[in-house]
């Protein structure tokens, strides 16, 4: 078990910076989920750490030794593919164990431990199959067990998931949340689901355009996001925005925006500068028209049995997620509602994406005529 | 797919087929049977009107030729010998090739050009550059001080074999390298990238990796080459025409035919080389399993 530090870490392909100085502290036996969209940079981060791309700048440090220079094979991590890269001419035994076999280790060792990982992982009774006759949850539980046979003291996971089915990626996501429990083994876990990320992670890091935007639990990251691209990308479905304009009167600044939105918030200073809100579609309620926040036209309503998905249009063509306790009557589709929402619920953004603190108290009246 | 489209598919697929079918009877299976049957009897080439069937005569006589034997335990060296050199070498350079070095799209271009020389072309640069008087070969050796007169590379009974398999690896090793190096690129980075994380050394990624995952590439490789190799007429008979260190099957079989003007020989002998070749086909694709690795 080890800890991790990057320290002033950067990589660059050509002209292309896919990673920009970022500064990292991962503690032993820590859940640490890297998450961000495609190309954000995350799996290049990960091939950092583990030796398989090196940075063009900056320390890496493994136990509190620099491992900067230190190749792959000995930093004692191990490395989960999302296309599994089990070898396709050996048996699954043999893809568990191979790595134990050049260690040197006697023949007996060696089986003895590729069934006890074989069957702590439930794939005993596949040894003889070659990768190509398993399904792709079994491929990934060999491709764990493969990592898991040699105790290492890092486990990478390089979105591990992605190519399972939606059943197979629930029941693999417990899974390996019981790995963690059981062996408190490091890990750090690359996904661009942020629902991976918030039902593994001890902390989350949210990466984009190769820059670090937060890190934190993920509760601190669903309830405070710094930034509107972390409170964009956490929660499902996503926050709704509005672009609002300003106007400061003492430490009150008074919004106004599309859908008669009027709406007032105390701000600790007198230059909030705030450009734009955002509301979790689980803090908006559907009421009548004319009462409530905002102005909008109920378009259409998602049903999905236990939950339902009600979907505003604003006056100026941006469409608001709300999340419903029970389907509205039809008749309500297609027609004007209003929204409400409590002050309390508002985060509220700078021009420049950064999160601009607000008081919930001082919240003006509802959309005027 | 329901019994009558399935129909209409193969009534298609058949269309699209005749003419291709076509052309294979008139150029490959005519001429084939024609020296089948002109095998079994006495014919001669001024004169292919005028035969009488002998049956299996002409075959024992190849069989009863010491030439015809020379013949085959040469075609062998020179399969054996050359084949396995443009495996090695080609396997070795594959790899080099493969490694993301910079100039890589370069020399994969440059490595082909001795491939692309017409072999005609390629043998009589090499026996000028072997010329024991004005060769530019002995020029350097002398120049070094290895040898103090020239070395009658293509003359010389010992060396012939030697110089042919050496400008045969030289002409096509490139080819070797070709198709390893598709191998190759067919196996996913991520793979030895596990290895790499996993701690595998070096030789024991080569040896139980790398060779196991290019044994299909490997294998169709050599399967032509052997093949190219059996037949082989070009370079040893345009280095040393009928020369008996360097005599093929394939040239043997020329000589009963054009020189002896012995058609039903001839034949005889041409039936006999398309049979090793068959034989020693089908025994590279059971050993190696072609069919079934294809599938991998």
């Amino acid at each position: 078990m080890a800890s991790v530090s990057l320290h002033a870490v950067s990589k660059s392909f050509g002209t292309h910076a896919v990673i920009q100085g970022v500064e990292l502290q991962i503690d032993d036996g820590e859940f640490v989920v890297f998450v961000g969209p495609s190309g954000c940079g995350k799996s290049t981060l990960l091939r950092i750490v583990a030796g398989l791309v090196a940075p063009s700048s900056g320390i890496v440090a493994i136990g509190g030794d620099d491992v900067t220079d230190v190749p792959a094979s000995r930093r004692g991590v191990a490395f989960v593919f999302q296309s599994y890269a089990l070898y396709p001419h050996m048996s699954v035994a043999r893809n568990i164990g191979f790595a134990l076999e050049t260690l040197g280790m006697a023949r007996d060792a060696v089986s003895q431990k590729v069934l006890g990982v074989a069957r702590m992982l439930k794939v005993d009774h596949l040894m003889d199959r070659r990768p190509r006759e398993l399904s792709g949850g079994q491929r990934q539980r060999v491709a764990i067990g493969r990592a898991l046979v040699r105790q290492p003291e890092i486990f990478l996971f390089d979105e591990p998931l992605s190519n399972l089915d939606s059943d197979l990626r629930m029941e693999m996501r417990l899974e390996i949340a019981r790995l963690h429990t059981e062996l408190k083994t490091t890990m750090i876990y690359v996904t661009h689901d942020q629902s991976e990320a918030m039902t593994l992670a001890d902390r989350i890091v949210v990466l984009n355009q190769g820059r670090v935007e937060q890190v934190g639990t993920p509760q601190q990251l669903y309830h405070a996001p710094d930034n509107r691209f972390v409170a964009g990308f956490i929660g499902s479905p996503r926050m709704n925005f509005l672009n609002v304009s300003s106007r400061q009167e003492g430490e009150v600044a008074v919004l106004t925006g599309a859908g008669n939105l009027s709406l007032a918030l105390t701000t600790g200073d007198a230059q909030s500068g705030i450009a734009e809100i955002g509301i979790r579609p689980e803090a908006l309620r559907l009421v009548a028209e004319g009462e409530g926040r905002i102005a909008c036209i109920l378009e259409r309503v998602e049903d999905l049995g236990h939950e339902h998905f009600g979907y505003c249009r604003i006056s100026d063509g941006t469409v608001w997620v709300i999340r419903l306790p029970q389907a509205p009557l039809p008749d309500r589709i297609g027609k004007p509602a209003g929204l409400d929402f409590a002050g309390s619920a508002v985060y509220a953004f700078a021009a420049d994406g950064r999160r601009v603190a607000v008081g919930a108290g001082h919240v003006a009246e509802g959309p005027q005529p | 797919m329901s019994a009558k489209l399935a129909r209409r598919d193969h009534r298609a697929a058949w269309l699209f087929l005749l003419p291709v079918l076509v052309v294979i009877l008139l150029v490959a299976v005519w001429p084939l049977a024609r020296t089948f049957y002109f095998a079994f009897t006495d014919a001669y080439l001024d004169d292919p009107s005028v035969y009488s069937i002998v049956w299996f005569d002409n075959f024992i006589e190849v069989l009863n030729d010491r030439s015809w034997w020379v013949a085959v335990r040469n075609t062998l060296v020179f399969t054996v010998i050359s084949v396995a050199i443009e495996t090695g070498l080609g396997l070795a350079i594959a790899l080099l090739l493969n490694a993301a070095i910079p100039g890589r799209g370069l020399a994969r271009a440059a490595i082909l050009v001795p491939w692309a020389i017409p072999v005609v072309v390629a043998t009589k640069m090499w026996e000028w550059m072997l010329n024991d008087q004005f060769g530019v070969i002995n020029k350097i050796l002398s120049g070094l001080g290895l040898v103090d007169h020239g070395i009658a590379w293509t003359a010389s009974s010992s060396l012939i074999m030697g110089v042919v398999i050496f400008v045969d690896v030289w002409m096509t090793t490139p080819f070797m390298v070709l198709l390893i190096l598709a191998g190759l690129q067919l196996i996913s980075p991520e793979i030895f990238e596990a290895a790499d994380v996993d701690g595998i050394p070096a030789w024991k990624r080569f040896w139980s990796i790398t060779l196991p995952m290019l044994r299909p590439a490997i294998g169709v490789a050599v399967l032509f080459r052997v093949l190219d190799a059996l037949r082989m007429f070009d370079l040893a008979y345009v280095l040393a025409a009928s020369n008996e260190n360097v005599m093929t099957v394939s040239i043997y079989a020329r000589d009963r035919l054009i020189s002896f003007q012995e058609l039903g020989v001839g034949s005889a002998a041409s039936t006999w080389v398309f049979l090793l070749v068959a034989l020693v086909a089908i025994i590279i694709i059971g050993v190696l399993r072609l069919d079934r690795a294809a599938g991998t």
